[in-house]
């Protein structure tokens, strides 16, 4: 087995040295004893307790929710980097609602031959899509973009998440948490402010309501109390303004989408979903879906109603699609992709199946579908019954997964119950697009909190830490 | 506004004061118990609180005696008692979730750590001798709730349709509780104005904090028909009946008017008999008649508010 014993890339200290952008921080920080860090730890755990900043475990009693762990380190990036992440993520979201568009319209990018036909089977294809026309050619109005660091210049792109991406509530109240526990350190750096981010998103759903709309309502749709992520979802209606509409608030009458208020029906013109496409419409996907509005894909595919994200986007963000993205900038934008993707083995191709099959144990391998960190096997972390159990699960349906090297993901100081550590971090930035394509200067950032672990997901332990972009 | 929204809010507010008016009552039988010969047995003491509770069936389902620790623990902490005040504030908690965006954050904060402080009781086997102290938390966690929604929400309809809930509930609890203390106190073979009686009374009337209000109205010995009449008809004592219909029809008063026009008609109703009744005539139909017939008119006011506002359908 190939066992490299390379120590990953810190974002803090290069050979004990601080790299500059830390420097002043990490003067701070080795001048504030680990104790005061605890108790600020402490008290941040209370205060997100209290403010109820929690997420659900499915089947956990009511009354029970839990806290993603927060780091009370920061991450940092300076303004030359941030520039770099956020140009190549704004230019991966304006070559995804392209192609977006093209899959559902002309497919010019088949003709070219660059992504194969095997594309249309998907099954997050939508063929409902063909030929729907939505507001300003924009599917992903929200993407959340995962973005992972191996040096000082070396940026991947792991995953684009077109579909209801979620975390921005962590940005946000990660930053919120930040001022109050450390007011000296932001009067001390220049922290580029990231708390506006809920007025773009307005803007933006504002700017893609059907033309001739003059004050457009906005409501966000969500699954309900109960849904893991449905913090986060109270949390940006309320910052937002709009009513917070589960399904069985809405209801199909002519060509048009009402809520149900204490004063009668009211129009709805943009629903910001957080639900996916399987269960928006009981009529046309899932019947069994009590979450959905019947009706609402019909009145969505004739125009009386927008949806962010459109539905079909799905086909866009899988990890076989993934692999066509940089082909999909040089097509639509006819530019060089400024990201890096991590190089990707599809393991439906009988010569890369084999490679992968022969480096089990120095590769991740994903499910092209997976999410959360389920159904994926980090090679060098598992054991050789593991590896066996997967190459089976590899061997029954090789086109169901795809394969990367590990790569080795920056680490950042952590503080954990031994002190400060360091552990494996990701960086999820969030680009909206309406009008045009912005971001705000920020990101989610996820940390692995066990020791040598690459797995950030929260559903798998990972905490967060707020990103500061410091000018 | 949603629909659903007001649903939660109104809901939330509801169960809010239902266990302020749980807390109430465990307090004062608790306080009873401490007066000699208040009662013959802890059945009879106890007995009454399950009562005002409405859960008599539901404690018989589950225990073959009434005792002081059982009712106490059934009343305070039992989730298998839907009237609890476990089970209030649980529900509060939840209704309140449901509507985190629509409340302000101070509002939803303070109903959330509520529910993270009252962990400590849940595990706590030891109410016989925290009792007091677990009451005034409910009661002062209420006070408190009443206060931050009043000071940090808009006073818009949001805000209405969670005080249409507290009104509703505390009229409602002030109906229960007189009746069942009235129809106890007053058995018609014994003279009426012992020490006993004064106990009794007193503690009535500071379950619904009303024995200062008393003193300073009536300055004179507590009558069981003077406490019917601060508790019935004072529209000046915040609890009474009369007070709550008061601050029911000014919000209806405010809300829009197309689906109202049925609930303004059954509060108006229900507003006027305690605006111009009087408490003789109350006696002489009977005051358990009198509460009786509130506590269905009450309910159906609620019903109708339900209806007009709260399950709206595709109308």
């Amino acid at each position: 087995m190939n066992m490299q014993v390379k120590l990953p890339f810190d974002e803090m200290l290069v050979d004990g040295v601080a790299r500059d952008i830390y420097a002043a921080y990490a003067d701070w920080l080795s001048n504030t004893p680990p104790e005061q860090l605890e108790s600020k730890r402490q008290e941040a755990e209370l205060l997100f307790r209290r403010v109820g900043i929690t997420f659900n475990v499915y089947g956990e009693t009511a009354g029970k929710e839990r806290l993603i762990p927060f780091d009370v380190v920061p991450r940092l990036l300076a303004a030359r980097e941030w520039k770099l992440l956020s140009d190549g993520a704004m230019q991966r979201v304006r070559a995804l609602n392209m192609f977006l568009h093209d899959i559902y319209h002309s497919q010019d990018i088949l003709r070219a031959g660059l992504v194969p036909n095997s594309i249309l089977a998907h099954p997050q294809y939508r063929p409902e899509m063909i030929g729907v026309n939505v507001p300003g050619g924009v599917y992903a109005h929200i993407a959340g973009i995962d973005i992972v660091r191996t040096g000082e210049d070396q940026f991947y792109v792991l995953e684009d998440n077109l579909r209801t991406p979620s975390g921005v509530s962590y940005m946000l109240e990660d930053r919120r948490m930040m001022m109050r526990l450390f007011p000296e350190l932001f009067r001390k750096y220049s922290v580029a402010p990231v708390e506006h981010y809920p007025h773009m998103l307005l803007n933006n759903l504002r700017a893609v309501a059907q033309p001739g709309i003059q004050e457009p309502t906005v409501v966000l749709m969500t699954p309900g109390a109960y849904n893991s992520a449905y913090f986060e979802h109270a949390f940006i209606a309320q910052q937002m303004g709009v009513e917070l509409v589960e399904g069985q608030d809405l209801f199909v009458r002519g060509n048009a989408v009402y809520m149900r208020t204490t004063e009668g029906p009211k129009r709805v013109d943009v629903i910001y979903r957080r639900i996916d496409d399987e269960f928006i419409d009981p009529l046309n996907f899932n019947p069994d879906s009590m979450l959905g509005v019947p009706g609402l894909m019909t009145v969505y595919r004739n125009g009386g109603v927008t949806l962010a994200n459109a539905v079909g986007t799905g086909v866009a963000d899988d990890k076989s699609t993934y692999i066509h993205v940089p082909a999909m900038i040089r097509f639509y934008l006819g530019e060089e992709p400024i990201l890096n993707n991590v190089p990707t083995y599809q393991l439906s191709k009988p010569d890369e199946l084999q490679y992968v099959l022969d480096h089990l144990a120095e590769l991740v391998v994903k499910e092209v579908q997976g999410s959360g960190g389920y159904g994926m096997l980090v090679g060098p972390a598992a054991s050789r019954k593991e590896l066996d159990e997967f190459r089976l699960r590899i061997l029954s349906c090789p086109s169901n997964y795809i394969a990367q090297p590990t790569l080795a993901l920056s680490t950042c100081p952590t503080l954990v119950e031994q002190g400060l550590a360091p552990r494996h971090v990701d960086l999820r930035p969030f680009v909206l697009s309406g009008k045009s394509v912005s971001m705000v200067p920020g990101a989610l950032c996820r940390v692995a909190m066990k020791e040598g672990s690459l797995v950030v997901n929260s559903s798998q332990g990972g905490g967060t830490k707020d990103t500061w972009v410091l000018n | 506004m949603l629909s659903r929204t007001a649903d939660h809010l109104y809901w939330m507010a509801r169960y809010i004061e239902r266990a302020e008016n749980m807390a109430r009552v465990l307090d004062v039988t608790d306080n009873m118990s401490l007066v000699p010969n208040a009662a013959a047995s802890e059945a009879a003491l106890w007995g009454p609180a399950l009562e005002i509770a409405g859960a008599v069936t539901t404690y018989e389902d589950l225990h073959d005696t009434i005792t002081a620790n059982e009712v106490i623990h059934f009343l305070a902490l039992d989730p298998r008692n839907p009237s609890s005040i476990y089970s209030a504030l649980l529900s509060a908690r939840e209704n309140a979730r449901a509507v985190r965006a629509a409340i302000s954050s101070e509002t939803w904060e303070n109903i959330n750590s509520l529910w993270l402080e009252f962990a400590q009781f849940q595990d706590m086997r030891l109410l016989e001798g925290h009792l007091h102290e677990f009451c005034d938390w409910v009661k002062s966690r209420s006070h408190l709730f009443r206060g931050v929604s009043f000071g940090t929400m808009l006073h818009d309809d949001a805000f209405r349709f969670l005080r249409l809930g507290t009104f509703i509930e505390r009229a409602d609890n002030t109906a229960r509780l007189l009746d069942v203390k009235y129809h106890l106190l007053l058995p018609n073979d014994e003279e009426i104005g012992g020490a006993v009686d004064y106990y009794e009374w007193s503690a009535v009337l500071r379950s619904v904090s009303a024995f200062q209000a008393y003193q300073k109205v009536f300055s004179d010995s507590i009558e069981p028909w003077r406490v019917a009449e601060l508790l019935v008809l004072r529209q000046d004592m915040p609890r009474s009946l009369h007070a709550c219909l008061g601050e029911i029809t000014a919000i209806l008063d405010q809300l829009p008017g197309r689906r109202n026009s049925e609930c303004l008609r059954v509060a108006g109703e229900l507003h006027a008999r305690l605006r111009y009744g009087r408490m003789e005539e109350i006696f002489q139909g009977g005051l358990h008649e009198f509460l009786e017939d509130f506590v269905v008119g009450n309910n159906n006011l609620g019903l109708e508010i339900q209806r007009s506002f709260l399950n709206a359908q595709a109308a």
